[in-house]
Order: structure tokens, then C-alpha cells, then sequence
């Protein structure tokens, strides 16, 4: 007969105040089994664990329930509070009392009695634990960083300086994201590049850091501290390795009407380009779209200037396969298209434009060397609109449910920076609440206003109008005055909400990562493990994981990097042993298992069987690789033969539970 | 292609002309309209009250008698009758509640749960006829006329019921004016309210909302305006001095299609 | 503070007025906000916070032209136009208390006036 102790958490008042944990401790106190059943206001402070530590020893326990929060809390701490105390921490199951049952009912009665139910299920499965032991594995001394914005790079260089290698994969042709294209940062107006370009420089000269610009991950399997990745190297049409960035091809190709991206397509770029000059790795690429030679075999005059023969037409995609300890998620985001709300006319009008536009008509790399000019005539504008929130805090329906929490401070930046440029120009900005909890924000909005004076506005803007004479008829409320007001503007910028970049999706289903419902990366513990995805070896740095300022996005990706650092520093990892193993006796060899595992942890085996009648058979059996498996339990449901099962969550233990909650 | 017709009770009096030349049009262009056996007048609004079930039922029988007809799609050429009858139909799917009730109110007749449709003729020409082939049918082009489609509220609003274009910037009927060889002009107020109903309560209001809209078009270079809505026909002369002359989208097809005089 | 009538409001207009978040873009977008005294926003509010006699007894319910604009650019989903429609028929429902008499007609009608007008307006304005 096993020997059990069930032990009940108030939580504080969290499940108290809905369960009577009084009643539920004496209930379970009564199962059979069950020699030592109590209740305490918090079971994870250390005197709830000492409580659990004495019952094991003085009972000399075989198994433990803990009727408490979700086990994905503190599993784990209870776990170790039994082996320390000699108990296997296989041998301690949690009953969620709390997400499961006081959270979600009103009633007292019918929540205590399925804290009971829910308790006896947990008995019922610990009966039948096993002692298990967890197994290691080595750890890869190596870093992938998916994507090359100031997220990736401050991540990158980080674990760099730790002394590990790091790769950063960016599909683009260069590192720097968004950062780049960025005129001057709030709140401190220092200009993007002179603070980016650095690091920049600084990733291509540590020789623990290898940027593979213009890739993209394909394929990543393995697990924590043992990954491999697949990585295409898109063909750029110059070899990297010869190219100097010197330029001469960039003035000398005749296709010279490709849209600028780095611009936005509001200037135009050659089909042989450099994304801007202080682009790292300063290799050109050529744009097989646009260039004569690749489309049809007619020109070349790129090979031909070029000093270090480091044009290649002929020069097609490579697959780097690579191994890593670690995986850093750095994706970024993009602004949503504004077209869709066609109340604003971006699509009617030249003269309406991004914040991400606005930010490239007033940089002095952008197509305009900087001076503010309308896209239609080139002609100053004189009255500037901007409108907040489109597309942020809306229904699912009509756009993004968050705040993108980077409005606010960036509009107050172009409102005060476009008064002080152009004192003769009035700009209106149309708010529903100005956001600015950061370090020096508010005062940094305030001075927008009180020493810049831009008309902040409280209120909405309905339509923009375009009119016969190139201008904007900016229909608005002001809900301070109650009044509609008609502005003739030059010039509307809109705040387009930011969306995480849609190579994000992808990626996460690679890396079995989740992800919100807004395609956000999904924090493994939203205030406490605020960096690391729930998927073990995975890490978040930048906007991928949320809306984020770049202040909010560095401290994230260094504290991302000490993450990576803290587990890369490790030699061996310890496992899961609740993993799945196959009966090779039951198996019939049908591959089911293997065709639905999503980390590729099963194999076949041809294996001789000696048979009861004593002659030798070769059968074809399932194997696990129990380092790979990651205990999700999918091969067991696809198992038709019953031979694929689950340590620490056999058939048997889960059937015991459902037939406890149905007695 | 035969489609159950619903012309509303506009079309039968002040708007005869948007009757004639779209059956007229039509004809030529292979569609049969089969006029819907004693249709009564669909209310002209659609009351979004959810207690507001009686003043539907008209709409609904037109729906059910259309459904034998056809594809079972009940074509409108007037705005208005557009836009309620296919927020009617809307409801069927939305809303059990007004299913039932409806049913019970049509208690000896046969039962109608949504299972007809909507369309405008404009989306015949865009979907069925095909503007391409349109354009082959004309014999008498619109060429340099610039001419400002004004689609108002009731073809538009409320989208995500009616789904007949983009709310804001909408192409059907710029698609068609370029098919008949003419400009289409752009302007702001194509999908802002002429004043609608407010002309019998406050029709000052009606002419300032009429003036708005014409002035947009003006600015912008516009000929003539035509639309499919008699009420937006009627604010728009009426209701204000702008002398752009306002047509129906069918009398302007009906012209490049060779039919009638000139 | 009326809740009853509150819930009433609604129910029958289906529309979510707690959902609004006061960005006023509904009365931004208002083509007839010059003649209310009471805007879009406002109705919302006044709903929200069960203010029943003001709203009920001004003229800017008769204002609304239902032309829905205010309802497909709201962001969050609220319906502004399907709330005032509510009211105007809590008003209208009540005896004598149409805006709209048939007797008004001919005197507002000219003989171009499609029918159409005379029966929206009846429909929209009377019981």
C-alpha cells in the first residue's frame, strides 16, 4: 500500500476565497492511500514547502499531491522541495485549483466539490507514478539571432562579448532594420544612425559575430542546446567575398527607375544597389527583377566595371546547415498598410502619408536630402495634419486590438522637430490620449507643446478630403470644444499601427514557438520570463515579442542575451524524462508515430526478435530518441497497437484520472 | 441569364426612367427581368431596431417570391431598395430570433429562411455581363465626358451587410463610366449623404448636404453626375442651384448602348 | 441614471456603446454634425450614462441622416447610428409623439419628390 500526502494551497485569498480548501483537505484526506492531507495559505512560500519536506519524512510518503495554481507555476518549485526532502520529484502531481477551478466559478459549493474531483484525479495518476530520471545532453556553445534590426544586433553583440559565436541571419541585404531608416530618436533627438551605424560596424568587426545578410531560415530541428538550422543564402549576383562596396557598378547600371525600399519608393534606386552607404556587410546586390543581364541576357556593364570581378550572374542560392545551442527570435515588425482605411486617402493622395515616409522626408540620406517636401509638387508644406492610432486600438475587425505604444513619442518628435525646422508651419495632432509613461517622455510631449506650440487636438479625424487646388480638406472633431473643425492641410501623416513582420508566422512554427493572436511571439511568463519563449532554447528580443520603443528594445535584447548567455555557459543540460517510449513488442511498424512527431524524435529499427516458438524474427519496431522528444504526447493518440506511451503521462495514469472525475 | 426584378415603388412613378432604361438595357444585353407577382414597397429604410419586425415582412416576401426565379437572386436597380433588401436577407443569417419571428408573422405562407439573395444591377454588369464585354456592346461611347459617379450611402453602408465595394473607395461605377468610353472623376464626397429623407423635415439641411456633395464634383471637373438612387437624384436637382445635370447610371448606359434617340 | 432604459437602448439597437473608447470619430465624420446639438459622441455617452430625457427631448435625434457613415468608421465597433435610431423610435413610439404627421406632407412635398422620400420619412419619423 503507497503512502500519500495531499497538501492544499489557499493562494492567499486566490482560491480561498471560492474553494473551502478546508473541506477539500479533509475530503481527499479520506481516499484511500492518502495518510497525511493538509492545507496552508501559501504552499510555495518556504514554509509551505518545509511543511511538505516534514510530511515526506515523517511519513516516509511515496507520492504527493499539491492542490495548487497551474502546474506550469510551480511544478517545478514543489518538484524540488521533494527531492530534497529524498522523494522523486516524479512521484508529485499538481490538482490546478486555481486557473482551473477558483478563477473561473462564482459558487462555493460547486467549486469546492470540483476542487475534490480534481484533487481525486490527481491521486488517482500518482498511484500509478514511476520514478523517473532525468537524462542530459550537451549543449551547443552557439547562437542563431534571426533577424539583423537593433533587437538582434544589441542581442548578437552581447553574447559576443561573452565570448560565444553568434550568427545573425537578416533576409534583407543589410543589417539595421527599421532603426535605419529612422531620422532622430526620441526623447533625447539623437540622430538614428550615428547611434545604430556603430553597432552596426561593431557586429561585422567581433570575430565571435558572422553576419549572413540577404538568408533566411528554412528549417530548424533539434532542441534546446542542440539545434540545427537549414539556412538559404539568396543569390545576391555579387560575390561577398570579393565585393569592396566601392560603388562603381551602382552609378554605371542604366536600369535607374527601381523604387527605392530603404526609401520607401519615394526615390528611385539601379537595379545594382547598395541599400544605403552605411549598409553592413557594404556588398552590393543586384536585383534579378530589374536587371537586364539576368532577365534577358542584354547588358553586363556591371561585370565590366567592377575592379575585383565580383559580379556573379550566374550565381544561385546556397543552403548553410549549422548547429546551435540557442535561437534568438528578433523579427521586428512593419507598419500595417494604411490603404484600407480609405477615409484618409492614402491611396487618393501623394500628399498623405506614413510616419515611417515623414521620417524619410526629413532624413538627410531620404529622397529629399532631408527638406521637408510634399511627395506631389516638392513644395513646402505649410500646414501639416497628423492623425494618431489608425489602425491601432481597434476591434479585430477593423485592425489591430493593442496600443502600438511608439506613436505618441515619435509624432511629438516629428510635430516639434518640423516647428523648429519651419517655424511658419502650423501642425495640428489629432489624439484620442497621448501615451507617454517612459523615461522623459512626458516632458518630451510637453515641450511639443508648450515651446513648439503644435495644436494638439483631442479628437478624431472623420475624412481627408483631397481638393482641386493640390490641397487636403481635413475633416475632425474636437471634442474640448464639441465642435467639427475643417483644416486645409498640406501634408497628413498618418500613424500607422506596427505589426510583427509576417516572416514571423513562419518562423514560429519552425521553432514549435507560440505566438498571440496578433502573431506577437508569446513570452514564456509575461512579468517573469519575459524573454524566453515557453519553447525551451528559444528567445525573444525586439518587437517580435510586443510593441516596444528602442530604449524598451535594447534593454529587452540585452537582457535576452544574458538569457542565451546563461545557457550556452552550461556544458550539459538536463532532460525531460517524461518522454515517449515504444512497447516493441506491440509495434506493428506502421509509422503513424513517426509521420505526426513534430521534432522528428522517432525512428525505425530493423530488430531481431526471438519468438516464442523460439525461431528469430526481423521486425521493423519504432525508437525514440528521448533527447528529441519533447514529451507533447502525439504519437501516443496516433498509435493504433496501444504500443507508443507516455513516461509520467501513460494511457493507464490518464484514463485513472478520467475515471476518478467521472466515479 | 433571367433574374427575379424587384423595381420598388419609386421606379413605378417619379423614377419611370431608371425603370424603362434598365429593362430596356438589360434586354440588350441579355438579361432577362422577370417582375417579382405583386410586390409591395420595401419600406425605403431598413430599421436596425432589433424589435423591429413587421416593417420587414414586405421585403421578405419579395425575397421569398424572388427565390423561384432564376439563380434566386432578386435584382434592384434602385439604391434604396437595394440596401433593404439585402440588410433584410442579412438578418436571416445573423439573427435566429428575427428568423423565427418573421416565420411566424408568414404563418400560411411558405416559410423563407435567407435562402435568397441580393444583387444590384450594377453588379450584373461588373460580375455577369463583364465591363470588358461592356465595353464591346457600346455603339455610341461616352468618349471625353467626365463624369462623377455618386454612389451616396445606401449602396455602400453598411459594408460588412452589403459588401457591394471598397466604402471608401469604391470602382463599380468609375469601372463602368470608363467601359462607356467617358472619364470618371474623383471626388470626395462621391460616398457622403445628399440629405436623403431630411428634405421633407429640414430641407435646408438637405440642400446644404446636396450643395457639398455637387460642389466636390464641380471642383473636380465633372460634366454630368449620374447615380441609382431617385431620392439622391431628386437632392441633387432640387435642392441645390449647381447646374451639373444628374442622371441614372442606365439612362447614360441606355445612351451608349444606342438605345432611345439623339 | 436610467439602466433600465439604458438596457432597453441596447438591446433594440443591438449596438455596443460600452465598447466606446470617446475618440470621436464618429462625430468627425458626421455629415450633419452642424445641426445637432447633441453629436454622434455624445449620443453614445448620453446612452452610456443613461442621461434619458435630454437626449429624448432634443431635435438632434431627428438630425441623423442614417447614412451609416459614423457606423463604418467607428473602430471600435460601436454603431452610433443604430443607437440614435433607438432612441428616435423610443420617441416616436410614444403617443403623439410622431415628428413626422401625414398631414405635414403635401406642404413639404413637391410633385418631383420620389415616393421613396415620403415613405423613409415616414418609417424613420413616425409610428
Amino acid at each position: 500500500m503507497q503512502k500519500l500526502g495531499v497538501f492544499v494551497c489557499h493562494c492567499g485569498t486566490n482560491i480561498a476565497a471560492t474553494v473551502d480548501v478546508k473541506a477539500v483537505a479533509e475530503a481527499l484526506g479520506r481516499e484511500p492511500s492518502v495518510v497525511v492531507s493538509t492545507d496552508y495559505p501559501y504552499m510555495c512560500s518556504e514554509s509551505g514547502q518545509n511543511l511538505i519536506k516534514d510530511a515526506i519524512r515523517e511519513h516516509s510518503l511515496d507520492g504527493v499531491v499539491i492542490c495548487s495554481c497551474s502546474p506550469r507555476m510551480h511544478e517545478n518549485t514543489f518538484r524540488k522541495a521533494a527531492a530534497q526532502a529524498g522523494l522523486n520529484p516524479y512521484m508529485v502531481e499538481i490538482a490546478n485549483i486555481r486557473e482551473q477551478c477558483s478563477w473561473i466559478h462564482k459558487d462555493r459549493e460547486e467549486a469546492t466539490e470540483k476542487a475534490i474531483v480534481l484533487g481525486r484525479a490527481a491521486i488517482a495518476k500518482v498511484l500509478l507514478n514511476t520514478p523517473l530520471t532525468a537524462g542530459e545532453s550537451p549543449v551547443t556553445k552557439r547562437a542563431l539571432v534571426i533577424g539583423g534590426g537593433i533587437a538582434g544586433i544589441q542581442t548578437a553583440l552581447d553574447i559576443a562579448e561573452a565570448g560565444f559565436p553568434v550568427d545573425i541571419v537578416e533576409k534583407e541585404p543589410t543589417i539595421g532594420g527599421k532603426m535605419a531608416q529612422l531620422d532622430k530618436t526620441f526623447p533625447t533627438l539623437d540622430c538614428a544612425a550615428c547611434i545604430l551605424t556603430p553597432k552596426m560596424v561593431d557586429c561585422a568587426q567581433n570575430e565571435n559575430i558572422r553576419i549572413l545578410s540577404f538568408s533566411e531560415v528554412e528549417e530548424v530541428t533539434g532542441f534546446v542546446g542542440n539545434f540545427t538550422a537549414k539556412i538559404r543564402r539568396k543569390a545576391r549576383y555579387v560575390d561577398e567575398t570579393k565585393c569592396t562596396g566601392c560603388g562603381l557598378c551602382t552609378e554605371k547600371c542604366p536600369v535607374k527607375k527601381v523604387p527605392n525600399e530603404f526609401n520607401l519608393g519615394m526615390d528611385n534606386r539601379r537595379a545594382v544597389y547598395i541599400p544605403f552607404a552605411q549598409a553592413v556587410p557594404k556588398v552590393a546586390r543586384i536585383d534579378p527583377d530589374w536587371c537586364n543581364m539576368l532577365k534577358n541576357g542584354k547588358c553586363g556593364l556591371c561585370s565590366k566595371v567592377c575592379t575585383v570581378g565580383a559580379i556573379d550572374y550566374k550565381q544561385t542560392d546556397t543552403v548553410l546547415e549549422e548547429h546551435y545551442g540557442a535561437i534568438v527570435a528578433a523579427t521586428g515588425y512593419e507598419p500595417i498598410k494604411v490603404d484600407r482605411y480609405g477615409e484618409y486617402a492614402y491611396a487618393q493622395s501623394k500628399d498623405v502619408i506614413t510616419s515611417l515616409e515623414f521620417e524619410r522626408l526629413t532624413n538627410a540620406a531620404g529622397p529629399t536630402s532631408g527638406t521637408l517636401l510634399r511627395p506631389s509638387d516638392g513644395r513646402h508644406p505649410h500646414t501639416i495634419v497628423f492623425i494618431q492610432c489608425v489602425g491601432s486600438r481597434c476591434t479585430p475587425e477593423m485592425g489591430k486590438t493593442y496600443c502600438s505604444k511608439i506613436c505618441c513619442m515619435y509624432t511629438a518628435k516629428h510635430a516639434m522637430l518640423t516647428r523648429e525646422k519651419y517655424p511658419d508651419t502650423d501642425v495640428y495632432v489629432f489624439y484620442i490620449d497621448v501615451r507617454t509613461p517612459g523615461k522623459n517622455f512626458d516632458e518630451f510631449y510637453r515641450r511639443a507643446a508648450e515651446e513648439y506650440g503644435v495644436h494638439y487636438i483631442k479628437g478624431a479625424v472623420g475624412k481627408v478630403m483631397p481638393r482641386a487646388d493640390g490641397t487636403l480638406d481635413v475633416q475632425a472633431s474636437d471634442l474640448i470644444m464639441n465642435e467639427q473643425l475643417h483644416i486645409n492641410a498640406d501634408l497628413v501623416v498618418l500613424a500607422a499601427a506596427i505589426e510583427p513582420s509576417k516572416t514571423a508566422r513562419r518562423l514560429a512554427t519552425m521553432l514549435t514557438a507560440s505566438m498571440d493572436t496578433n502573431d506577437f511571439f508569446t513570452e514564456a511568463h509575461p512579468k517573469l520570463r519575459p524573454v524566453e519563449s515557453p519553447t525551451a532554447g528559444i528567445f525573444l528580443s525586439g518587437v517580435c515579442q510586443g510593441p516596444k520603443d528602442i530604449p524598451e528594445t535594447v534593454s529587452q535584447a540585452s537582457a535576452c542575451a544574458a538569457k542565451v548567455i546563461g545557457l550556452l555557459s552550461k556544458n550539459k543540460l538536463t532532460g525531460n524524462p517524461c518522454v515517449a517510449h515504444s512497447d516493441e513488442w506491440m509495434c506493428n511498424g506502421c509509422s503513424n508515430c513517426a509521420s505526426v512527431c513534430p521534432y522528428g524524435a522517432i525512428t525505425y529499427l530493423d530488430k531481431d526478435f526471438r519468438m516464442p516458438d523460439r525461431s528469430t524474427k526481423t521486425r521493423r519496431v519504432a525508437s525514440v530518441n528521448p533527447a528529441v522528444c519533447q514529451g507533447c504526447g502525439a504519437c501516443t493518440v496516433a498509435c493504433p497497437s496501444g504500443a507508443m506511451d507516455l513516461y509520467g503521462f501513460s494511457n493507464s495514469q490518464i484514463m485513472a484520472e478520467v475515471d476518478a472525475i467521472c466515479k | 441569364m433571367k433574374f427575379a426584378y424587384y423595381p420598388g415603388c419609386t421606379l413605378k412613378n417619379r423614377a419611370k426612367a431608371l425603370d424603362r432604361t434598365a429593362r430596356e438595357t438589360a434586354a440588350l444585353l441579355g438579361i432577362e427581368f422577370e417582375e417579382i407577382p405583386e410586390w409591395q414597397c420595401c419600406g425605403g429604410a431598413y430599421t436596425s431596431a432589433k424589435d423591429e419586425i413587421a416593417t420587414k415582412l414586405a421585403s421578405v416576401r419579395a425575397l421569398a417570391a424572388g427565390r423561384q426565379i432564376g439563380d434566386g437572386r432578386v435584382v434592384t436597380v434602385c439604391s434604396a431598395c437595394y440596401n433593404v433588401l439585402k440588410q433584410t436577407n442579412h438578418e436571416f443569417a445573423v439573427n435566429p430570433d428575427f428568423d423565427f419571428k418573421v416565420n411566424n408573422y408568414l404563418k400560411g405562407e411558405p416559410e423563407y429562411h435567407g435562402e435568397g439573395g441580393v444583387v444590384h444591377y450594377l453588379e450584373l454588369l461588373r460580375d455577369e455581363v463583364g465591363f470588358d464585354e461592356l465595353k464591346k456592346r457600346v455603339t455610341r461611347p461616352l468618349t471625353g465626358k467626365k463624369i462623377a459617379a455618386y454612389y451616396g450611402c445606401l449602396l455602400l453602408r453598411p459594408s460588412s451587410v452589403l459588401a457591394f465595394d471598397d466604402p471608401e473607395n469604391p470602382a463599380v461605377m468609375e469601372d463602368f463610366i470608363r467601359a462607356l468610353g467617358a472619364e470618371p472623376v474623383l471626388y470626395s464626397m462621391r460616398n457622403e449623404c445628399c440629405g436623403g429623407y431630411l428634405t421633407l423635415t429640414d430641407r435646408e439641411t438637405a440642400k446644404r448636404r446636396s450643395a457639398a456633395v455637387k460642389e466636390s464634383a464641380r471642383e473636380m471637373g465633372a460634366d454630368y453626375m449620374i447615380t441609382a438612387c431617385p431620392l439622391c437624384l431628386y437632392n441633387l436637382t432640387k435642392n441645390t442651384d449647381e447646374p451639373i445635370p444628374v442622371r441614372y447610371f442606365t439612362e447614360v448606359l441606355a445612351d451608349a448602348l444606342g438605345l432611345g434617340g439623339e | 441614471m436610467n439602466n433600465d432604459w439604458k438596457d432597453r437602448i441596447v438591446r433594440m439597437s443591438g449596438a455596443a456603446v460600452q465598447k466606446c473608447m470617446r475618440c470621436g470619430k464618429c462625430s468627425a465624420t458626421c455629415p450633419n454634425y452642424g445641426e445637432m446639438e447633441y453629436h454622434p459622441h455624445q449620443f453614445v455617452y448620453m446612452v452610456e450614462r443613461g442621461d434619458t430625457e435630454r437626449l429624448m427631448a432634443s431635435p438632434s435625434i431627428f438630425e441623423c441622416l442614417t447614412c451609416f457613415a459614423c457606423v463604418e468608421r467607428c473602430p471600435r465597433g460601436v454603431e452610433p447610428a443604430k443607437v440614435i435610431e433607438a432612441v428616435r423610435l423610443e420617441v416616436i413610439r410614444q403617443k403623439g409623439a410622431n415628428h413626422l404627421k401625414p398631414d405635414d406632407l403635401p406642404a413639404a412635398a413637391d410633385e418631383d419628390l420620389p415616393g421613396q422620400a415620403l415613405v423613409t420619412a415616414l418609417r424613420k419619423f413616425a409610428k
